[in-house]
């Protein structure tokens, strides 16, 4: 730098003042050309005024220096700032490397909760705040039915009860004001097999159907090819396709000139007329953790008779609102229905933006996440702060000396704040790291149910935000030490030894505040997780009504030619095939597991009450004899299925509980005849106990099974084994089994029953999981917190331990004494804590699952460890105390 | 205002000013001074343009100032060159002087004589 001219430097003793600089100059110039013109001869009063003539407009010049003088002095201001600022980098630098220790721990510390944060604010930006992928996605409006029935309805209705039929789609996508487009797809993706064959192994294809307009209302366009033609969605149409990105890289090794080939599915040649881009995933928006293969137009004439299969979106025209559509809908489905008296529903609906649709449910966990990722940046603030003391005490005198030498408060503390800013920099730098670590850890869990998972990123918002975080978290924890530590007591501290103790008493007060509320953040987090990982077990104890170890599943797909009378000996045979390989214990197929898709249709007991407005509704499994029992699914009375119910006997049915409770309450139901299943009554002949269906957390809705034998409207077609072998080991005996009756049987892997759960749980999982990492991130942090008082308080005490052991006080009692201290901090936090958490519980309530948000049980478990733990941390100081030599202690001072 | 003295065309005056700090500090007077010794009161500098001149060098870092005593014991503010303002004359001054000599050639300039096309 260089160095600023003398007169600058003393014209800042008074402060700088640009416009006197300026009229000193001009006056030193008038006198100067005055003494001239008087020494030619001119008379005094004369001279002067011929100097001020000459000089002209003064004024105006006066004004031009005294702006250029300003701006001089805002940019040299500026620039001794600088120089400043690089000074006390530099200083913070040096001092720093001088105390690796301190620097490596505080950085450390810093990193963890500022990463933490990062990735929970990444995580929380994708799924709440950044707008779902799509163009003007906020116009893009996702369509409940079922509005008018009550919850209880609705869920026993399943995925039926919220969906629509093709005819309610269309007619209110031909008749409403408030959409500029409507679309739908097909929820049942499986009821139709997609079968990939003539290009190496057959293959399964995850298949989509949707309406013609499905990707122009989004805002997709395809990134090869083109958009489905009106032609190619009618009854008719030319047979055509669109894949997606993933699929056409991985199996077609992203052959460029795949637009316009055919592919062979079901055995019909299809068009592939284009390739979505990479951006579009299907899954992550409409049904988080599937992955499509494949796009195909969905023909609504087919779909007419189907009752309701379609979810519907739509896009609002320009500046209509949400509610302006809803208050539209509301009217015009109940008009629809009145045109259309035979309509089954009245289709009332519930709109929401699709944004809510997909991740609204996940908003209070994430809103959970990032309270608790603020607790423990909290904690490490409080952490830091207790560090920057302990150091406090070995530079008390050095700051001390620099006051003395004329720094003033103000200066110091911008010092101390430099340094502590730097540490959170450099805290922020490999958080940063560590949040790219997290974040790329959760966007590849690509089996978990939550939504945009894949599309989590550290992108510029996260950055903005850890910066954000990481100068407020600077300024907090530097703020108060600086305060602490400038404005002690300069002839204090200079007279003290070296150890700084004038300013340790008020410190030491300070710091056990700033434990104390440390344990209390701790408490918060270790409740919070403890309720929510108690809810967690209590969901993996729940009786699911069947025993997914040991069992795995696999796609099977049979030709009967449509002909019910030869599907009975059909799957008989592919049973008994599959039952004789080594290793099965026992084999059944279903045409949909439970906790994934379901279908409702009705049940009404031949003779019961019958009134508009009961609910009949009842999730449909078709199942083979032998289904049952390999579900080791309980069979309270009556009997399974057996091959001998054909389409000639009497129809019969197995229910379950719930439906029984309902349909014949206080009654055996056992022979007992049903209507809604088919068009005939047909006869109860079994009842089993209730199966978690649709989640683990709700209660079973009523379920029919009913022998694929009897009836033909199957939605696919399900292996299940049950063997006690890995069923990865039996996947091509099985697949050899089945290809030697159907050849065209395509590749498929066992899936263990136990993913369908864990799929069912993955979300909850997924948060309890992080929050228990949190939760023992801030305890360990805690522990930390104390451990570090203690250990100072007692290096600050050791001469007074070795002056009461030198007067006999034992080992024992000193260690006491000191554990005695760590107690008292801890009750005082643990007690806070305690308060804060009732409050908090309160509101994470909902996420709990029949666990009470005051669960004593929890509470107590939890207080328990966190005095544990910290009274291990205070131990390690404590031992340390009792071992102090009274000769040393006293020799040193 | 005489008809042999001149006014200065804006940007020379910096030069000028430049020059007259070449041999040491001088204050504001001193330059006016100088400049109008130097040209043999051909050259004029007003005050109202002298000033900020001087304080635009000072500016851009080409002078720096420094209070100090004048011949007569006054406070007065004394400009310097820098080592920017000291190359910046040199720059100036040999830009100026092949300018000078540019224009003396065509001023001096016999009767033309074309070689394409004779007289």
């Amino acid at each position: 730098m260089k160095r600023s001219p003398l007169w600058r430097r003393y014209a800042r003793l008074l402060g700088s003042d640009p416009a006197a600089d300026v009229n000193d100059e001009l006056r030193f110039h008038l006198e100067a050309k005055t003494d001239d013109l008087i020494r030619r001869g001119w008379l005094p009063d004369a001279a002067r005024q011929e100097a001020e003539r000459q000089f002209g407009d003064i004024r105006t010049v006066q004004h031009i220096g005294e702006r250029l003088g300003e701006t001089m002095e805002s940019r040299q201001r500026f620039k001794d700032y600088l120089v400043e600022c690089d000074r006390d980098i530099r200083y913070t630098l040096r001092s720093l490397r001088n105390n690796r220790g301190f620097a490596a721990v505080a950085i450390l510390v810093l990193a963890l909760g500022i990463g933490v944060n990062a990735a929970v604010f990444s995580v929380v930006n994708t799924l709440l705040l950044r707008p779902l992928p799509f163009p003007e996605s906020g116009r893009l409006v996702w369509f409940t039915g079922g509005k008018s029935l009550s919850q209880k309805i609705q869920a026993e209705a399943g995925l039926s009860g919220r969906t629509y039929t093709a005819d309610a789609y269309e007619e209110f996508k031909r008749n409403n004001q408030s959409f500029q487009a409507v679309t739908a797809y097909q929820t049942f993706y499986s009821s139709l097999q997609y079968k990939l064959t003539g290009s190496g192994e057959p293959r399964q294809l995850s298949t989509v159907e949707v309406a013609d307009n499905f990707f122009s209302t989004l805002g997709i366009q395809p990134a090869m090819g083109r958009d489905f033609t009106r032609e190619e969605c009618q009854k008719g149409g030319r047979p055509a396709a669109l894949l997606s990105y993933y699929f056409w890289k991985n199996q077609f090794a992203g052959d460029p000139a795949i637009v316009g080939k055919t592919v062979t599915v079901n055995g019909k040649s299809l068009t592939v007329v284009g390739v979505l881009p990479v951006s579009f995933d299907f899954g992550s928006v409409f049904a988080p953790g599937m992955k499509v293969d494949m796009f195909v137009p969905a023909v609504m004439d087919f779909w007419r008779t189907w009752g309701n299969t379609l979810a519907v979106v739509g896009r609002l025209k320009p500046g209509v609102s949400l509610l302006q559509a809803q208050d539209e809908a509301d009217r015009l489905f109940p008009h629809l229905k009145q045109i259309h008296p035979d309509w089954y529903e009245d289709y009332a609906s519930a709109l929401t933006t699709l944004k809510d649709h997909v991740s609204g449910q996940l908003r209070r966990s994430l809103v959970m996440l990032w309270f608790a990722v603020g607790v423990i940046l909290l904690i490490v603030c409080v952490n830091l702060s207790n560090l920057q003391l302990s150091r406090a005490a070995a530079r008390g005198k050095e700051l001390a000396m620099r006051r003395a030498l004329g720094a003033s408060r103000g200066r110091l503390i911008r010092q101390l704040l430099t340094e502590s800013l730097v540490l959170s920099i450099a805290g922020a730098a490999l958080g940063l790291c560590f949040a790219f670590a997290i974040v790329y850890y959760i966007a590849h869990q690509g089996t978990m149910t939550l939504p945009l998972l894949a599309s989590i990123r550290v992108d510029a918002a996260s950055l903005g935000w850890t910066l954000l975080i990481a100068v407020m978290v600077g300024v907090l924890f530097g703020f108060a030490p600086a305060l602490k530590m400038s404005g002690s007591n300069i002839q204090l501290a200079l007279k003290d030894n070296a150890s700084g103790m004038a300013a340790g008493r008020s410190h030491q007060r300070f710091r056990s505040t700033l434990v104390i509320s440390e344990i209390g953040l701790a408490c918060v987090l270790l409740v919070g997780a403890g309720l929510l990982l108690r809810s967690f077990l209590r969901v993996l104890d729940v009786d699911l009504g069947f025993e997914p170890s040991h069992a795995a599943s696999m796609q099977v797909d049979y030709d009967d030619g449509g002909k019910l009378a030869a599907r009975g000996p059909n799957l008989q045979e592919i049973l008994r095939r599959v039952s004789a390989l080594p290793g099965i214990e026992s084999a059944g197929i279903a045409d949909m597991l439970p906790l994934d898709r379901n279908r409702s249709w009705g049940l009404d007991a031949v003779g019961g009450v019958t009134s508009k407005d009961r609910d009949d509704s009842a999730l449909v499994y078709l199942v083979t004899p032998g289904y049952i029992p390999t579900m080791q699914m309980h069979l309270r009375a009556g009997r399974d299925f057996a091959w001998s119910d054909t389409p000639d006997t009497q129809h019969v049915i197995i229910i379950n509980e719930a439906a029984a409770r309902r349909e014949w309450p206080g009654q055996n139901p056992i022979g007992k005849m049903a209507n809604g299943v088919e068009k005939n009554p047909v006869r109860v002949i079994g009842v089993i106990a209730d199966v978690h269906e649709s989640s683990l957390e709700s209660a079973s809705s009523p379920e029919v099974y009913i022998p694929m034998t009897q009836n033909s409207d199957t939605e696919g077609a399900t292996l299940v084994v049950r063997t006690r072998v890995a069923p990865a080991l039996l996947a091509s005996s099985v697949l050899g089994a089945l290809r030697s009756l159907n050849p065209s049987q395509p590749a498929t892997e066992f899936r263990p029953l136990q993913g369908l759960v864990d799929h069912a749980v993955s979300p909850r999982r997924f948060f309890v999981l992080l929050v228990t990492i949190f939760a023992g991130l801030g305890v360990l942090l805690a522990a930390l917190g104390i451990y570090g008082v203690i250990s100072y308080s007692v290096t600050q005490k050791t001469q007074e331990i070795g002056v009461r052991m030198a007067l006999g006080a034992t080992n024992g009692r000193v260690m006491r004494d000191v554990l005695f201290g760590t107690l008292l901090l801890t009750l005082a936090g643990i007690a806070l804590g305690t308060v804060a958490s009732l409050a908090v519980s309160r509101l994470i309530g909902s996420l709990l699952f029949s666990t009470s948000p005051w669960d004593a049980e929890t509470f107590l478990a939890m207080v328990l460890m966190l005095a544990t733990v910290a009274l291990v941390s205070g131990y390690f100081p404590a031992r340390r105390a009792s071992r102090v030599s009274p000769m040393t202690a006293l020799r040193n001072s | 205002m005489d008809t042999n003295r001149l006014d200065l065309f804006r940007g020379t005056l910096d030069v000028l000013i430049l020059k007259s700090l070449m041999w040491g500090p001088l204050h504001g007077y001193s330059i006016t001074d100088f400049i109008r010794r130097q040209s043999e009161d051909v050259l004029l500098v007003e005050e109202g343009t002298l000033y900020p001149a001087l304080w635009r060098l000072e500016s851009k870092g080409l002078v720096e100032a420094e209070w100090g005593l004048s011949e007569n014991n006054r406070k007065a503010k004394f400009y310097q060159l820098t080592a920017a303002g000291k190359r910046r004359l040199r720059q100036e001054s040999s830009n100026w002087e092949a300018y000078v000599t540019a224009v003396a050639k065509v001023l001096n300039a016999p009767r033309l004589t074309s070689p394409e096309k004779p007289a």
